[in-house]
């Protein structure tokens, strides 16, 4: 165990290390200058080389990428070039609805689709089963920004219960954050929904043919205690692993959901910055958020053995 | 599968669903829509700034949230562009129009309580000429010579060569008046000396400004203002139509305008703006160095067709590089009028054989993507084969602005008056001509208002004799407020959304 996870620490390192360096030069090899974002068409060329200076651009490359790299080391995350403030606290300020937005994201796809996925598996064929894959084959299909703007359609303008868009602030309390967050919440999580119930449902299905499952039956276990007992935890590893991956993908689908709901996110904030070259931001996103999705992985790999002791004991490495 | 029915009876998982959804839907029902109270402002932009300094950026967005609310110049434009009196009570121009010398009103403080006096006139001119001055229109500094305190409350200007639009400039943004103690820390925490304060900023999402009751002047009704950044036009149309915001006064969706304008909440206006939208051409690269072929464009471009296509129908189409509402205007519209032949016939005896790649480079906005279409199939019309090229915002500053690596883009040229691009030693389209510079130091120099509009005349009927760009549209501001909002900027005149004089009817 301690050399598996001695080994999961090498390659965090390692992965990070290689994001970093490629994110640095993609930002560097990327046309567009910070400056003459900031400054724009009337700028005179001493105004430009006065603001690279000022943002420290006019350094050598490598010594800014080391210096970049060192300084993360310390936890120092530098200042952003448009905003003027430490590139920490803004994150800081986003990740405080960027966070409980994937967290209730997550919790709300996984609520409705591993008890639909189930019932699916238990009726196959069945009306249950055809209407609930009914459903998850058009959320699948559906955009999420787009279920987004019907959502604000339905419950902002014609049923004016929630807001249309922007964060009210956690300082006026929980339920006014909550309720800005709720129809983005929704957004995201209807078509990841949809795709976990179906993994469910197949999932469970392979499963209820397993002998033991039979067994079970046989030795005059009731049916729902065979299925809830017996068949839906062995089923669950590839659920885990899509909720996993769909937590990596949440970090994207917001970028596109934040701007929809003009939420002050992570994924506003990195979108904004790629637009206008604010390059420490962009680099120190990327680096965290390759920290994220290890961190996902690693915490996935931990669940697989809560699941399956089989696993804890025969991969520990 | 029979094990799947069997197990059928019973199962929860129907009802663990039901929960779920009751879980989701849950406290949405609580609600309750207050009155806004008549005394605050929840005002709407695409845009967030990137910071809160106009002196040291040349987003439009600084400007939109800070000018004339949290900042003030010696002058000021007005809703009409014209040029008021702001910090400066009153001013006087020497007979050759070199020196300049400002009334400064008195008893004015700064948001921190720092003195306003001659002091600071000369340290904010002096800092946006300085060699480490990132202003942004450094330019428009560029003609001051000096500035010196004769006393406390006079300052006076001298120009090493006269400046026209001199006055009109010292209005803009760029040149607004900034106390030393606070220059600094503006771009985080501003500090002028207008009607409203900087409350705070929650970056991402709005800033919200606060009325400053130690304010010299008239107090504005308004005693908050909370402006809020929405990127998606959509749902910036959907938190109108909600209710959550009174004002968009820069809406960027306006072919969602039609179903504001039968609805009586809303007032919806359009109004001008300085934006002179052009399909810029490279002048050095052939062919569009031919002004045969300059000319073809412009004949094989329907400007009508644009507005009404890519602007559904609002902006006015325009034939120089000045719009309707600037001082001079005089109407070019039809120096090219929109004929296909005649196109042709320029173009073959430029030589341009018919299937010649043409292509459009189009920056974000989407005034430039929507009239980039309309013109691609407008141009093969005339024989051309038409390429278009989207491309951020940072990568058109780079290679079409700063290097002029293209053939054509589409732009609009925001800042106000901005005739002296085209007398410019080196700018992005590469239009060089004598003759135009001759004029333009002409008009620069003189002195009789008469002669000064018989000028602008004449560069307007230059430019669009030489045609260096295809002139193509004046950008309308489209706005939309709440009805009962007033004092409203129905125009643009310079990029600002100054509240100083809104308020609610009864």
């Amino acid at each position: 165990m301690i050399a598996w996870l001695g080994w999961r620490l090498v390659s965090f390192v390692a992965t990070l290390l290689v994001a970093s360096l490629v994110v640095f030069l993609v930002m560097e090899v990327l046309p567009g200058d910070p400056a003459s974002v900031m400054l724009g068409m009337g700028a005179r060329p001493e105004s430009l080389a006065a603001l690279r200076a000022q943002m420290g651009l006019d350094e050598p490359l490598l010594q800014r990428y080391v210096f970049w790299v060192a300084r993360l080391l310390v936890g120092d995350f530098g200042r952003s070039y448009t905003y003027s403030v430490p590139v920490a606290e803004l994150i800081g300020q986003r990740v405080l609805i960027s966070a409980p937005l994937a967290i209730l994201a997550i919790g709300l796809s996984t609520l409705l689709a591993i008890p639909l996925g189930v019932h699916a598996a238990s009726r196959r064929g069945r009306a249950g089963d055809v209407a609930v894959m009914g459903v998850a084959q058009i959320g699948v299909s559906v955009p999420n920004f787009w279920l987004g703007l019907l959502l604000i359609l339905c419950f902002a303008v014609w049923l004016p219960w929630l807001p249309a868009g922007g964060f009210a602030g956690w300082d006026k309390g929980v339920w006014p954050g909550l309720r800005s967050l709720i129809l983005p919440a929704v957004a995201l999580a209807l078509p990841q929904a949809a795709i976990l119930a179906r993994v469910t449902r197949s999932s469970v299905l392979d499963v209820l043919r397993a002998d033991y499952v039979r067994t079970a039956l046989a030795k005059g276990v009731s049916p729902r205690r065979a299925l809830w007992r017996h068949a839906v935890p062995n089923a669950l590893i590839p659920v885990v692993t899509i909720i996993g991956l769909q937590f990596s993908f949440l970090l994207a689908g917001t970028i596109i959901i934040e701007n929809v709901f003009s939420l002050p996110g992570l994924g506003r904030l990195i979108f904004q910055a790629i637009a206008q070259r604010d390059l420490i931001v962009v680099e120190d996103m990327v680096v965290l958020l390759a920290g994220s999705v290890i961190l996902v992985n690693l915490l996935v790999d931990l669940v697989y053995a809560v699941i399956d002791p089989r696993l804890a004991q025969g991969e520990a490495r | 599968m029979r094990e799947g029915r069997d197990m059928a009876q019973g199962f929860s998982a129907r009802r663990v669903a039901a929960i779920a959804l009751a879980t989701a839907l849950a406290g949405v029902v609580q609600v309750g829509t207050a009155e806004a109270a008549k005394d605050t402002l929840i005002l709407a932009m695409t845009l967030e700034p990137p910071h809160m300094d106009p002196t040291a950026g040349a987003a439009s967005a600084i400007r939109e949230v800070t000018y004339a609310n949290i900042y003030e110049g010696l002058t000021r434009i007005d809703a009409k562009g014209e040029v008021q009196p702001g910090l400066a009570e009153n001013w006087t121009v020497s007979p050759d129009a070199l020196t300049y010398t400002f009334k400064l009103r008195a008893g004015v403080k700064f948001h921190d309580g720092a003195a306003f006096d001659c002091s600071v006139v000369k340290f904010s001119y002096e800092r946006a000429v300085a060699p480490d001055s990132t202003n942004a229109q450094k330019g428009l500094f560029e003609p001051i010579a000096a500035t010196s305190c004769p006393d406390a409350n006079t300052a006076v200007v001298t120009l090493k060569r006269p400046a026209a639009n001199f006055l009109f400039s010292m209005g803009w943004g760029d040149a607004v008046m900034i106390s030393p103690a606070s220059a600094a820390t503006n771009k985080t925490n501003p500090i002028g000396t207008g009607p409203f304060r900087f409350k705070n900023w929650v970056k991402g999402d709005r800033v919200v400004l606060e009325r400053n009751d130690a304010y010299w002047g008239a107090k504005p009704a308004l005693a908050s203002v909370t402006i809020r950044f929405m990127s998606d036009p959509s749902a910036a149309a959907a938190a109108i139509a909600a209710g959550d915001i009174d004002a968009f006064p820069i809406f960027p969706a306006p072919e969602t305008l039609d179903r504001f304008k039968t609805d009586p909440r809303f007032t919806v206006k359009i109004g001008t703006t300085a934006g002179k939208t052009i399909m810029s051409l490279n002048n050095t690269r052939p062919p569009f160095n031919d002004v045969r072929v300059r000319r073809a464009l412009a004949h094989a471009i329907d400007k009508r067709a644009i507005v009404d296509g890519a602007m559904s129908g609002f902006g006015a189409p325009i034939g120089s590089h000045y719009v309707p509402t600037d001082p001079g205007y005089v109407d070019l519209v039809n120096t090219y009028p929109y004929d296909i032949a005649k196109a042709k016939v320029l173009l073959a005896e430029a030589g341009v054989k018919p299937g010649t790649p043409i292509t459009i480079t189009l920056p974000p906005p989407p005034y430039a993507r929507r009239s980039g279409e309309v013109i691609a199939a407008l141009l093969q019309q005339v024989g051309l084969a038409p390429k278009l090229v989207p491309m951020e915002w940072a990568q058109w500053l780079e290679q079409v602005f700063k290097n002029s690596d293209f053939d054509a883009t589409i732009i609009s040229h925001t800042e106000a008056r901005d005739l002296d691009i085209y007398a410019r030693d080196k700018y992005y389209f590469n239009y060089q001509s004598p003759e135009y510079k001759a004029l333009y130091k002409q008009y620069l120099e003189s002195r009789d208002p008469a002669q000064q509009t018989a000028l602008l005349g004449e560069l307007q009927r230059k430019l669009a004799s030489d045609e260096p760009n295809v002139f193509l549209f004046a950008l309308a501001k489209t706005g939309i407020w709440s009805a009962k909002l007033r004092g409203m900027w129905d125009n643009n005149p310079i990029p600002a959304n100054d509240v100083t004089g809104v308020s609610w009817a009864e």
